[in-house]
Parts: C-alpha cells; sequence; structure tokens
C-alpha cells in the first residue's frame, strides 16, 4: 500500500520538520555567533576593522599568550571564582532556611512569605540594584544609619565602595537577594515532597532534627538541590548588571568580574580579539558547571 | 498529620518576610516621598506626607514614554517569535521518538548556561554586518538566544502534562496528527502558553546589556536604560530614582503574581518526579 508508506514517511519526518526553525533560528543567532567568537579570540580585531569591515589579521595564541600571562587576568579569575561560590552558597543556605520555615508556619505567614518571595523574585535586575545603591548609600542610606545604632559602630557617612570587599559585600547581597525567591520556592515544592511519616517515625526512634536533616530530608530533595546550586552557580558566574549598576557604568579595575573584564576590553578599549578570549574562557569554565547540571537533568529522568 | 507549628516559627516567619520585602517598601516609601522626608536623618520608617512629585519627574523625564513603547514592541516581538518557533519543536519533543532527539535536548540545555555577556561582541558584529543595530528587529532576534531554548523547554513539560488520549481520539474521529495538535494540545496549553510567555516578556523587559550596545537613539532606547541614564542624569535624586524603579517594576510584578503557581510548577516539576 503505497499511500500507507508515503503518510508513515511523512511521519517519520514530521518531528525534523518541527524542530526545523528553532534549529535554524539557534544556528543563526547562537551557533554562529559562538563560532565567530572562537575565531575572533584567534585574530585581533581592533577599531580600524569594525568599521572599515576588512578581515582582521590572524594572531594565532597571541590574545590568550596575553590574557593568561597577565597576572591581572588571573586576579579576575580568582574573584570570579569566590564571589561565585560565596553568592551560591548563602542562596542555597538561604533558600533551604526559608523552604524550612515556610514547612513550619501558619498558613497566614505562610502566604505572606511566598507573596514577598513572589514580589522579589519579579524585580528587574536594575531595579534590585537601584534599591540596594539607595539603602546603602553614604550620607542617607538606612542601613548605615540602622548599623549605626548598634553599640560601639559608628558608620554614618560610610561608604561601602571605597573598599572593594566591602562593595563586593553590598553587590553579593543584591545577587542573593535576587536569587533567593527561586531557590527557596522551588526548595519548598521538593520539601513538600518529603513523606512526613519518616519523619514521624525518625522521631519516635529518637532522632535528632540534624540527623532527620541528614539522613531523611536531604537525601529526598538531593535532585532540586543540585539543580538550585548548579544554575546558581551558572547565573553568578556570569554576573554584570549588579556590578555595572552599583558602580554607575564605570567599575574601576578592583570591581571586575569576567564578564565586566570581557566586555571592557571589548567595548571601552576596543580590543573586541582579547574581550572575546576572555569570553571564550568563561564559557570553558562554565561548562564544568553545565556538565554537572546536566548529568542531574538526565538522572532524574527529565529529559527522557 | 501533626505538625511542629509554633508562635515562635511563626514570630520568626514574619522577621524573615519583613527582611525579604524591606527593600521593595523602601523603594515604594521613598517614591512618594518629599525630598525633606528622603534626606532625614535619622530616617522615617511610616509614610509621612505622600506626594506625586517624584513621579511626576520621571513621567516626564524626555524619552520615557517612548521608551515603554520600544521596550513593549521588543517585549511582544520576542514572545510571539520564540512562541510560533517553540510550540512546534516542543510539540517535537513531547510527542515523537526520533532520532537525533537526544542531540537536540543537550543543545538545549547547553545552550540556557551560555551567559548572555560571553555573545555580546560576536552578535554585536554579525549585527553590525548586516545593518542591523540601532535597530528594534534586531534586539528582538538576539533576544531569541535567550527565549527560544527556554520557551522549548517549559512548554516541553506542559505538553507532556496533557494526556496523549486526547489526541489518539480526535485522530481517530479523521483530524490529522497537526490537526489534533491545533484542536486539542493549543487550547490546553493556554496556561503553559501564558506562563511562558510572562517569562520572556520579563526577561525581555529587563535586559540591559544588549540594548546598551545596540540601541544608540534615545527614543529607542529601553526601560531598564532609561532608568540607569536617569540614575546618572539626576546624580543622587533618589526620590526619582525611586519612583522610576517603582514603574519599572510594576508590571513585572503584576504579571508574575497572575502567573507565578505556573511557573514555579513548570519550572520544577521534572526534576521533583525523579
Amino acid at each position: 500500500m503505497s499511500a500507507d508508506r508515503r503518510g508513515r514517511r511523512r511521519h517519520r519526518l514530521l518531528p525534523y520538520l518541527l524542530i526545523g526553525p528553532t534549529v535554524l533560528a539557534l544556528v543563526l543567532v547562537l551557533g554562529y555567533p559562538l563560532v565567530d567568537m572562537v575565531v575572533l579570540a584567534f585574530q585581533d580585531m581592533t577599531r580600524e576593522q569594525l568599521f572599515s569591515g576588512s578581515s582582521p589579521p590572524w594572531a594565532g595564541l597571541d590574545q590568550f599568550r596575553r590574557i593568561l600571562g597577565d597576572g591581572f587576568f588571573w586576579t579576575v579569575v580568582a574573584r570570579t571564582v569566590v564571589f561565585t561560590a560565596v553568592c551560591v552558597a548563602l542562596t542555597v543556605l538561604c533558600g533551604l532556611f526559608t523552604a524550612q520555615l515556610m514547612h513550619r508556619v501558619s498558613p497566614w505567614v505562610r502566604a505572606t512569605i511566598a507573596g514577598m518571595l513572589v514580589t522579589v523574585w519579579a524585580m528587574p535586575v536594575m531595579v534590585a540594584s537601584s534599591i540596594f545603591r539607595w539603602l546603602f548609600d553614604a550620607d542617607y542610606g538606612v542601613v548605615n544609619w540602622l548599623l549605626s545604632r548598634l553599640p560601639g559602630v559608628e558608620m554614618s557617612r560610610h561608604n561601602w565602595f571605597t573598599d572593594p570587599w566591602q562593595g563586593f559585600a553590598v553587590i553579593v547581597a543584591v545577587v542573593v537577594w535576587g536569587s533567593l525567591p527561586f531557590a527557596a520556592i522551588t526548595l519548598r515544592a521538593a520539601l513538600a515532597q518529603v513523606p512526613p511519616e519518616l519523619e514521624e517515625s525518625a522521631v519516635l526512634d529518637g532522632a535528632r532534627p540534624f540527623q532527620i536533616m541528614r539522613h531523611i530530608t536531604l537525601p529526598t530533595i538531593r535532585p532540586v538541590l543540585v539543580m538550585v546550586t548548579t544554575l546558581s552557580a551558572i547565573w553568578d558566574f556570569g554576573v554584570f548588571n549588579q556590578v555595572w549598576m552599583m558602580r554607575g557604568g564605570q567599575p574601576e579595575r578592583e570591581y571586575y568580574l569576567l564578564g565586566v573584564y570581557s566586555f571592557i576590553e571589548s567595548f571601552a578599549v576596543n580590543r573586541y580579539s582579547v574581550g572575546a578570549a576572555i569570553a571564550l574562557v568563561t564559557v570553558v569554565l562554565l561548562l564544568a558547571g553545565s556538565v554537572v547540571h546536566l548529568r542531574q537533568m538526565f538522572r532524574t529522568g527529565e529529559v527522557e | 498529620m501533626r505538625r511542629r507549628r509554633s508562635l515562635g516559627h511563626d514570630l520568626l516567619g514574619l522577621l524573615v518576610a519583613a527582611v525579604i520585602g524591606f527593600p521593595v517598601y523602601w523603594m515604594v516609601l521613598t517614591a512618594f516621598r518629599p525630598a525633606t522626608e528622603i534626606l532625614s536623618v535619622p530616617p522615617k520608617f511610616w509614610p509621612g506626607r505622600p506626594t506625586l512629585g517624584n513621579f511626576s519627574r520621571a513621567l516626564h523625564s524626555e524619552t520615557f514614554w517612548a521608551n515603554v513603547r520600544s521596550s513593549a514592541v521588543i517585549g511582544l516581538g520576542t514572545v510571539v517569535l520564540s512562541l510560533a518557533v517553540g510550540a512546534l519543536a516542543a510539540f517535537a519533543l513531547a510527542r515523537f521518538r526520533f532520532v537525533g532527539r537526544k542531540a537536540f535536548v543537550v543543545v538545549i540545555l547547553i545552550v540556557q548556561t551560555v551567559p548572555l555577556t560571553a555573545l555580546i561582541i560576536p552578535l554585536y558584529l554579525l549585527l553590525n554586518d548586516a545593518g542591523m543595530t540601532d535597530s528594534l528587529v534586531g534586539v528582538v532576534l538576539t533576544y531569541l538566544v535567550f527565549t527560544l531554548p527556554f520557551t522549548v523547554w517549559m512548554l516541553r513539560g506542559f505538553i507532556a502534562g496533557i494526556p496523549v488520549e486526547l489526541e489518539e481520539a480526535a485522530m481517530i474521529d479523521g483530524c490529522t496528527r497537526l490537526g489534533a495538535f491545533r484542536r486539542v494540545v493549543l487550547p490546553l496549553l493556554a496556561p503553559g502558553i501564558v506562563a511562558t510567555s510572562v517569562f520572556a516578556l520579563v526577561q525581555a523587559w529587563n535586559e540591559y546589556v544588549l540594548v546598551y550596545i545596540l540601541l544608540s537613539t534615545p527614543t529607542k532606547q529601553t526601560v531598564s536604560i532609561w532608568l540607569v541614564s536617569f540614575q546618572t542624569s539626576f546624580g543622587t535624586d533618589y526620590g526619582g530614582l525611586m519612583a522610576g524603579a517603582t514603574l519599572t517594576a510594576l508590571p513585572v510584578v503584576l504579571f508574575f503574581l497572575a502567573v507565578h503557581r505556573r511557573l514555579a510548577s513548570g519550572l520544577t516539576a521534572g526534576a521533583i518526579k525523579g
């Protein structure tokens, strides 16, 4: 029956026709730029080629030799890694704490916390950064005033951004505040899946809260915990906007993270190839995190 | 079941809610305050004499409405394009087994982890070659980078939640495969489409770096650029800045409150099933 066979062949082709437009769009707006970025990192593109449209000269490994041999680059890498680790640790810990708490409170308190979380979740990054700039303002910021209430602390007119360590504390605060809702809401959904009978029988057997957490809660929510951790790590590693906004569009060298560094090399200094090389190193470092993320997704069967 | 609830937990819960919500409260409070109250030491924590002066300053800044319009055009364009393209691929992923499916899934997932900042340079050069810098169409196309993979992934989850038997019944009644998709799956998919498009819309509304590089005409720029330039042009006018921030955040908060339940379940459903 030829009609039937033709029908079956069309049936086999159908999924490819369906994913066709997506594949095409991804190749165009993502595949091509990615390849171009790799190529660019091995060339030497400056403002001149941008305007003349001529193809930039090849530079081999020069850009990589330049950045990898530069102590400042490694400082930025180390700073980005530490920054990411601190942000992720705080996000996950605060998220777990909030989720556990939501599990324990009366329904109306839970609804209040959930409402706050969703509102914060909806805050655009630039809005969040503006708010925190105002909260930590040197002259009229409410944080300086509150801290000065503590006995023995005098913080009025204290500028948080003179010392990069303190400046980054503020930036970490915005990042954690912004990513807490996602962490808390997903972890709370996971905690709801922990069978209450298990917890109760553990209590009857004399388990302490810490032991229940360690042996019952954590194993159950592990997949979600891994997902929240890897996603936060991936997002925080690419932080750009918060630094940009906090430093008024002109971050000092002490405030460079990899994303900021690559951006400034490209668009402020017009050394596009150096910027591309830094971006390439960033993506390669990020792939490590992505592999963990993917393995978890496959293991939980999410992908099948 | 006995939950260990106590007054202590409730009080702690309220304290946590207050700490989480305080920055938003402070933004709104500052936005409605006259300068004398904003700059008072010690700060006042309750509303005094509210004023709309900050808002009128923000609303009357030269390009505000043009920027809102351009944000809306970019947002809607991005959503429509990524939904039209993404829904088809999501249907393929949820309903068909085919060679290359796993590779496609891996690409979709990996792509979501590439930070946008890493791609700015080549994206800028690409649009520069195509003569599409300073064009809203160019921005919409580049925004597909982050909305499309996400749209495919979210919608796939929603379609997988619709019983396949419904389509089979429609096909027995004479629908083609795509006809069944259009008549049976699409109507049931409406909540998923709403949640997904809100998320894409919000991403487009919030994005800053790409539009900052791509759009140079002030009236074409988006709200997030307006907010940043507003800050620098007004120096330390925190009343105006907080009014601008409130206006920028308002539509997003409303959208989020409308769909957050579906969003949370869509993001986590699969991960918990495991």
